[in-house]
This record gives C-alpha cells, sequence and structure tokens, in this order.
C-alpha cells in the first residue's frame, strides 16, 4: 500500500507555486473556485489510489 | 364507503363475495398479503408456485394508471422469468443503450452502456408499469388455472390489524359489509404510505427531499425521436433544475421536470402549463399528445425492522428511496425473491423461524444499499451545499473534454441486486474465485448452450460442480439438494470461467432457492458442504 507522500516531492516549487498563482490571476472568486474545484478532480484522479485520496483528505482538514 | 385513491388502466380483479365473508367463525389462511401491487402479486407467484396457499387483498379492482416505475433491471426480470412472466416483459419493454448528458443547453458526453453479453435478460428495460403488473396477473391467472392455491380479492380493504403470537386477525371492508379474517403470516405489501405501518404504529425514518418533479408522459406525432436516454443538468431553455427523457413502449416518451418545493401543484398540473413546459424543452416543432401526468415528491426512509412476529412488510411499505436508479420496485422485488423461499421452509417445517430473521437482515443491507446510492444521485443532482454545486460543475465541465470525469457524472446508478455479504446464512469464502460470485452474491447468469445457467438453477438448493466430482443428491437436515454438473468444455463463450472460476480449474457452489450464493469451494468436501447447507437454512 502506497501512502500520501508528505515530504516535499515537486522539483521547482517556486515555479509550481508561481504557475499555480498565475492561472488564478484576473480570474472572479466565481471562477477561481471553479478552477480550484477542476484541478482537485483532475490530481485525483492521477493519484487514483482511494486510500491514498482519503490520507490526503484528512492531511488537508485543519 | 369506498373512495378510489387513483384511476384504474385496467380493471383485473372485481369485487366478488367470498364464501369466508359469511363463515360463522373467521376463516384462517395460511398467507395473507396487504396490497395488490406488483410486490404483493409477486408473492403470491413465489408462494403460490410452492404450495402455499396465498390470499391477496387490495382496495382496488387493479392496475392503477400512470407509467409510475417505468425502469425495470436485469434482476427484476430474472425473477419474474423465474415466476413465468419474464419473456412478454422484455418483448414489450424498450432496451436503450445510448445516453446523452447535456449541462445548461450543451451536450457535454454522449456514453454507451455496452452491457456484458452471455445474459438472458438485458441490463434493464423502460415499460409502463400497468404493463408490467399485467403480465404478472396473466401469470397468476394462468398458475390459478393450473390449481395453485392464489386468490386476489379486490375492494377488500384492511381496516384493522390485530398480532397475536402465532396468528394475525384482520377486519376487512368490502361492498357487501365487514367481515374478520386470520392468517397464520401476513405481508404487507401496501405501498409508501402502507396502512399496516400505520395500524402497527411503527417507525418509518429518514430524510424527506425538498424537491418535486413533474412527470409527464407524451406521445410524438413523428417518430424521428431516437430511443436514448437524455438527462439535462440545468437547462435554460425552459425544462426545470434537472430534465430527464426516455422513452417507453407504443412511442411514448416519458419526461421528468425537476421543479423545486415551493410549487403550486394545482397550477403546474394545468394541462397548460405542461404543456408550456413542454413546448419551451423540446421546441415548438415537436408535436405531441399527453398521455399522462403527476407530480411527485420523494423521500429516503426505511422502517427500523422489516419482521415484526408474524408481520412482514416488503417493498416501498418498508423502504422508500429517491427515483434516481429505478430501486423502487427493482428492490421490492428482491424482497419478494428473498422472502419467498424462506417463508415457504418455514411453513412446510423444514427451516427454523429464525430463518425469518435473516429476512430482515439480509433486506436491510439491500434497502440501505440502495438509500445510500440514491441519495449520492440526488446530491449530485441538487447539490446541498455551495461548494457541492462548484465540484458538480467542475465534474460537468470536465466530462466534456476528459473521460476520466464521466463516470462521476451521477444522474442515477442503476439497481444491480445487492450483495449479502456478512449474512448468517453464508458460509466463509473457500475459493480463490471471483469477487463478483462469492458467498452472498446473486448468480451472475451465463449461456449454456440455447439455454443458460439461472434456468438450470430454478428456485431450489443446486450444487452447482464445474469440473470438480460431487455426489448427484446430498440430503441434509431434511433437504434434497440436487447437483448441477457443468463442464468448461460446454463452456463456449467462456463465461461461465469467467465468471465463476476465475483461475481455478474447478469450483464447487452451493446456490440458496433464490439464486444467490451461500458458499463455494474448490472442491467438494462433503463435511462443509452439510455445514453450509445447515447454515444456509439457519440450522447452524
Amino acid at each position: 500500500m502506497t501512502d500520501l507522500i508528505l515530504t516535499p516531492n515537486i522539483d521547482g516549487v517556486d515555479d509550481f507555486y508561481a504557475e499555480l498563482i498565475a492561472a488564478h490571476e484576473g480570474l472572479s472568486k466565481e471562477d477561481s473556485d471553479a478552477l480550484n474545484a477542476r484541478l482537485v478532480l483532475v490530481l485525483a484522479n492521477h493519484v487514483g489510489d482511494r486510500e491514498v485520496l482519503s490520507q490526503a483528505l484528512k492531511a488537508a482538514e485543519k | 364507503m369506498f373512495d378510489d385513491r387513483y384511476t384504474l388502466a385496467y380493471k383485473r380483479y372485481p369485487y366478488k363475495k367470498s364464501a369466508d365473508q359469511d363463515a360463522a367463525t373467521p376463516v384462517r389462511h395460511p398467507v395473507v398479503v396487504m396490497g395488490g401491487g406488483p410486490i404483493g402479486v409477486s408473492t403470491a407467484l413465489d408462494l403460490g408456485r410452492q404450495g402455499i396457499p396465498t390470499l391477496v387483498l387490495d382496495d382496488h379492482e387493479g392496475v392503477g394508471m400512470g407509467s409510475r416505475a417505468i425502469c425495470f433491471a436485469k434482476r427484476c426480470l430474472e425473477v419474474a422469468g423465474r415466476y413465468g412472466c419474464g419473456k412478454p416483459m422484455v418483448d414489450k419493454g424498450v432496451v436503450w443503450n445510448i445516453g446523452k448528458v447535456f449541462n445548461k443547453d450543451d451536450q457535454v458526453f454522449e456514453f454507451n452502456l455496452l452491457p456484458e453479453e452471455g445474459h438472458e435478460y438485458p441490463a434493464f428495460i423502460n415499460m409502463q408499469q400497468p404493463y408490467y403488473e399485467s403480465f404478472q396477473l396473466d401469470r397468476f391467472e394462468e398458475l390459478q388455472k393450473d390449481g395453485a392455491p392464489i386468490e386476489i380479492r379486490g375492494k377488500n380493504r384492511v381496516d384493522n390489524v390485530e398480532v397475536h403470537d402465532d396468528y394475525v386477525t384482520l377486519e376487512i371492508m368490502t361492498p357487501d359489509g365487514p367481515y374478520t379474517l386470520e392468517a397464520d403470516w401476513l405481508i404487507g405489501c401496501d405501498g409508501a404510505s402502507s396502512p399496516l405501518r400505520t395500524m402497527l404504529d411503527l417507525d418509518f425514518t429518514g430524510k424527506v427531499f425538498q424537491d418535486s418533479f413533474l412527470i409527464a408522459d407524451i406521445k410524438m406525432k413523428n417518430d424521428d425521436f431516437p430511443t436514448e436516454r437524455w438527462f439535462w443538468f440545468e437547462p435554460t431553455h425552459g425544462g426545470g433544475a434537472s430534465t430527464l427523457l426516455h422513452k417507453q413502449p407504443d412511442d411514448v416518451w416519458r419526461v421528468d421536470f425537476q421543479i423545486g418545493w415551493d410549487v403550486d401543484r394545482k397550477e403546474e398540473m394545468k394541462e397548460e402549463n405542461i404543456r408550456r413546459r413542454l413546448d419551451a424543452f423540446l421546441g415548438e416543432n415537436v408535436q405531441y399528445d399527453m398521455v399522462w401526468s403527476s407530480i411527485y415528491t420523494f423521500q429516503c426512509k426505511r422502517m427500523d425492522s422489516f419482521r415484526h412476529g408474524r408481520v412482514f412488510f416488503a417493498g416501498d411499505a418498508a423502504h422508500q428511496v429517491s427515483p434516481f436508479g429505478a430501486r423502487g420496485a427493482n428492490s421490492g422485488m428482491q424482497d419478494v425473491d428473498n422472502l419467498g423461499w424462506k417463508l415457504g421452509m418455514v411453513i412446510r417445517g423444514e427451516a427454523p423461524d429464525s430463518l425469518l430473521d435473516t429476512y430482515n437482515y439480509e433486506r436491510i443491507h439491500g434497502a440501505d444499499e440502495n438509500i445510500l446510492n440514491s441519495t449520492r444521485s440526488t446530491d449530485f443532482i441538487t447539490p446541498k451545499s455551495e461548494m457541492s454545486r462548484v465540484l458538480r460543475d467542475a465534474v460537468l465541465d470536465l466530462s466534456e473534454k476528459h473521460e476520466f470525469a464521466r463516470p462521476m457524472v451521477n444522474s442515477g446508478r442503476l439497481s444491480v441486486p445487492c450483495t449479502y455479504d456478512g449474512s448468517p446464512l453464508n458460509s466463509a469464502d473457500a475459493l480463490d474465485g471471483p469477487a463478483r460470485s462469492r458467498p452472498g452474491s446473486v448468480c451472475p447468469d451465463a449461456p449454456l448452450g440455447d439455454d443458460f445457467l439461472l434456468n438450470k438453477l430454478g428456485d431450489k438448493f443446486i450444487l452447482l460442480t464445474i469440473d470438480a466430482d460431487a455426489p448427484d443428491m446430498i440430503e441434509e437436515a431434511g433437504i434434497k439438494v440436487e447437483r448441477l454438473a457443468l463442464s468448461t468444455a460446454d463452456d463456449k463463450t467462456g463465461a461461465l470461467r469467467e465468471r465463476y472460476l476465475g483461475d481455478n480449474d474447478k469450483a464447487v457452489y452451493l446456490i440458496r432457492p433464490d439464486q444467490h450464493v451461500a458458499a463455494r469451494r474448490p472442491s467438494f468436501d462433503e463435511n462443509q458442504i452439510r455445514a453450509a447447507i445447515r447454515r444456509a437454512i439457519g440450522k447452524e
């Protein structure tokens, strides 16, 4: 069983973060929410593993 | 004295005075069924075929108007097939495989259900409920002619019920006045608002969804509409919050408009207002006649227990779900399928009374699964929070371009039979075989030459062997279990191997009379099989 990766795992993390912010630039709150929702679904499908997805939901909760 | 609650499509069992009404002391019947709808009549078909005298009481004299439950799934048809009325249903019904999903006004994607091959019955058919009930009643009359001890009495309304330890007393109103009957067993198949449930003051708890649906059955004047299912999320051209269009026999189309909670029902039901919606939705050029219309709200509820001593509840009387996924009549048929053989065995003295408690266990499991599935569909179609709506819309947006999001679109998950995982009647799974035929599952059908597996299983306990040795008959605890010996050499399509063997060369299955798997092993082991038989009839 794979565990959710919670250690640094993205090469060039500053670039990724900038890309994420840029994607939202100029969008209304509504369009931004929609973009985030689509992104979550795309990434969730890529991960696929139900157990990892549950762990990710837990990790995201405050 | 008799107010008709609904209009009849077909008068099938007009009131006739019974000798029971003049009896000096109340006549005792082995089984009385309250309600002559699809579930009540099925109960009589099941028990009648076992030779158990069954009396159905209905406060009307036939089949009600309206298409209502229009989607009958494979398992429902297989059960009807076993009762002897599945074929005419499939001949009459409409089979569709192509579905289209629209968001706002745009088509998002199209799908083909591509049903698995090698089953006698299709994944489901669309057909107006009155046809379904008529085919059942045709079979009912055939069985009566062949001597089955079953009877249905029209305009016999049960007004009061008294439950004793080992029988039930019923007070019945007829056009000739009241009379009293006794029943060893009483089965309530009297629908969502079950008078029996009210008479016994039993709980029915769950969730009422604050929404209503306007149903319009229309007959198209031209026939260039394709046999497809179209589902719109939030159409902007006059439909409702969601709209569903699908075909029924006789060129009749069913349109379901979701119209919200705070609606003026009287106003909405006026033909001119229904036509205004339909015209806006279909476009001005589509010509049609109105056939039937109705407004309904729905609930997801179930009773705490489907058994109360000598009284059982089945179908909508026991549980109700939202309409998405066609889980109403279909799950009611599985109730009957489950209760029929168990009650038969207990009445014949072949099994202990405790076997009947497993009806409650297994069908509550089924009802909860159906409620879960239909609640999920409802939440997708009508999101309950802002973020739930954002995520739903994201799924719809993505599904237009990306295949991965399409299975997430939930406009109703088709009713499939429940697997009774964890049932006390199951023996531990001793075969590393396909998951779909593990103990508790309903047997998947498979072609056998010109015939099909489920026909060969019938409705008795069967020891199914595939390339495995076993005695031709095994008798345990008074039950004779015959062997059905199959070989992969006769399995031309490979369906039997795929559905029952997996990577194994041989297997032995113990199958219940409702065609659910009780036990399976890689080979015949007499002690284990005998224990599995005892367990499956509540004796272990």
